[in-house]
């Protein structure tokens, strides 16, 4: 450290303030080694810890092989968990911007609604949401003499977009609101409509603003999304209790929902750690 | 009303504006006639900023008229698109779309507002970057640029809407003086054009060179004004005499 060799007649110099401590490299903040190891270890450990108890009844088979026998059926119910969190998310996004564009609304009235939504949505627990889209939708819609059937999932869907929706919506008026005046007025001075001025100027500018917000509420709400086992849906929530009930073995309890947490790990830690890299990355620059 | 160019091509007649119970402007009257190039000078929150920001109805105003080319800036049924076809306007802070380029910048104004065809608009686009000396960078972003770049940029991008005058609110204020003398050479070379140009500006050298007519304001009136040679040497009203010593 060459800079704290003191020099003769050196004089004592303040340094700015480091307001940020440096930031470690994505990869090192992500896969570094030891955690990860510590915590496939204790993974395993606990996996395997059962599996050892059982060698004293040997006729049953050993937990871990238990485990792959279901994997096929749980991949599906997991598989099933990401398309509804996928299918919120799109529906969610897509209503939560226009909720967000009517939040600043220059009309009084629209502004309030807008608001009024978004403040009841925000504030309800996701689970009850679900339950009234539940009831609240009927099994299936006549249109035309037509049925359109309405299954269980796709109302979880809904109900699970409406939260989000909610979420999203106030990220967007943030990042609207965020966007300096200047921008407005320029655009107004060069004949912009306020429409145009909300689609070619304002909302490019707020993508990057709300990416990481928008990424980490695509975590929270996979991780939410065993929710809709409650409501009947065959997700990898229920798939599991099922494959348990099928077993029937309470040694097996503990170690099949770790498996089923370290799949939700798998998917969603990524995530969050590509969030916490943009983050950065754009919080340096205005 | 029809405009002839023997009128004012921007007339305010006893403006009034009050931010609630500031009044920032109290009774603004002035003429501009086409071609002209005038300088408006004055102390900060003399209210210079806000005059130009009325002319192109970005503020209100609570009485008075301000009228452009026979447009009743002020009316309420008055169409906007019609008045900003008219004006353009250069900010402090340039204001640039951070998101599109240098040429998108300047592009997107007559595609989307005055539905243009692109290509034309693409080529007027090009000889303006040019005319304000930064070919090369029509694909830079404007976070590439530096301030007096990004500010010609403004420049050019307003002149894409051939507007007929031209508006600067204190453009080299946040300019190092390197760079201030850059943007005043962009500004000098639209005036021998013939735009008719209105400056808030605090480069008093510049504004002794290049106006027809120096404004000073201070609370919200204009104090004095004229031909710059008379106004620099010879001011007589002892708020400029002191405004212009501090300065000079």
């Amino acid at each position: 450290m060459a800079r704290k060799t003191p020099v003769r007649g050196q004089m004592a110099v303040l340094h700015p303030m480091r307001i940020r401590a440096d930031a470690l490299p994505l990869a090192d903040r992500m896969f570094n080694l030891w955690t990860l190891t510590a915590l496939m270890l204790a993974f395993a450990a606990v996996l395997i810890a059962p599996a050892f108890a059982q060698d004293a009844a040997p006729e049953k088979p050993g937990v871990i092989s238990i485990l792959l026998e279901w994997t096929p059926t749980l991949a599906k119910g997991f598989g099933f968990n990401v398309l509804i969190s996928i299918l919120s998310m799109a529906i969610g996004t897509a209503m939560g911007v226009v909720l967000g564009v009517l939040q600043v609304s220059p009309l009084r009235p629209v502004r309030s609604i807008a608001w009024l939504v978004t403040q009841f949505f925000r504030n309800s627990p996701w689970l009850v949401l679900l339950f009234y889209c539940i009831l609240l939708i009927p099994f299936q819609i006549e249109v035309f003499g037509t049925t359109i059937p309405f299954p269980g999932w796709i109302k979880a869907v809904l109900g699970l977009s409406l939260p989000v929706m909610a979420y999203m919506s106030e990220y967007m008026r943030g990042a609207i609101l965020s966007i300096p005046t200047g921008q407005w007025e320029s655009a107004e001075s060069l004949g912009f409509s306020r429409r145009q001025i909300m689609t070619d100027v304002i909302l490019p500018q707020t993508v990057k603003r709300v990416l990481p917000s928008w990424m980490n509420l695509y975590a929270v709400l996979t991780m939410a999304t065993p929710l809709v086992s409650i409501i009947g849906v065959n997700d990898v929530m229920a798939l599991t209790r099922a494959a348990l009930s099928a077993e029937g073995r309470v040694d097996l309890l503990i170690p099949m929902y770790l498996y089923i947490l370290s799949w939700f790990f798998i998917y969603c830690y990524p995530i969050s750690a590509v969030t916490r890299l943009l983050e950065r990355k754009y919080s340096v620059k205005l | 009303m029809t405009w002839t160019p023997d009128q004012p091509i921007v007339s305010l007649r006893d403006v009034h504006k009050s931010f609630g119970t500031v009044e920032v402007l109290r009774g603004i009257t002035l003429d501009v006639m086409k071609g002209e190039v005038i300088c408006i000078i004055g102390p900060s929150g003399s209210g210079k900023s806000t005059l130009i920001r009325c002319i192109n109805a970005l503020n209100d105003i609570q009485s008075g008229s301000i009228t452009v080319e026979g447009l009743e800036v002020n009316d309420p049924k008055l169409d906007k698109l019609s008045l900003r076809k008219k004006v353009g306007m250069v900010f402090q802070q340039y204001n640039l779309f951070p998101h599109k380029t240098v040429l998108q910048n300047v592009m997107m104004a007559p595609i989307k507002v005055l539905r243009q065809n692109r290509a034309e608009v693409e080529a007027r686009a090009r000889k303006l970057i040019a005319k304000v000396r930064l070919e090369g960078k029509e694909d830079a972003y404007p976070g590439e640029l530096s301030g007096g770049q990004q500010q010609r940029v403004a420049i050019a991008r307003s002149l894409a809407m051939n507007p007929d005058v031209m508006l600067f609110d204190e453009v080299t204020a946040a300019l190092d003086p390197e760079t201030v003398k850059e943007v005043l050479t962009t500004i000098k070379d639209l005036a021998a054009d013939g735009m008719t140009c209105i400056l808030v500006t605090h480069e008093m050298g510049f504004a002794r060179e290049i106006a027809d007519c120096v404004y000073f304001t201070d609370r919200g009136v204009i104090v004095e004004s004229g031909p710059p040679a008379t106004f620099f040497d010879n001011a007589q009203d002892p708020r400029t005499q002191q405004f212009l010593s501090q300065i000079l």
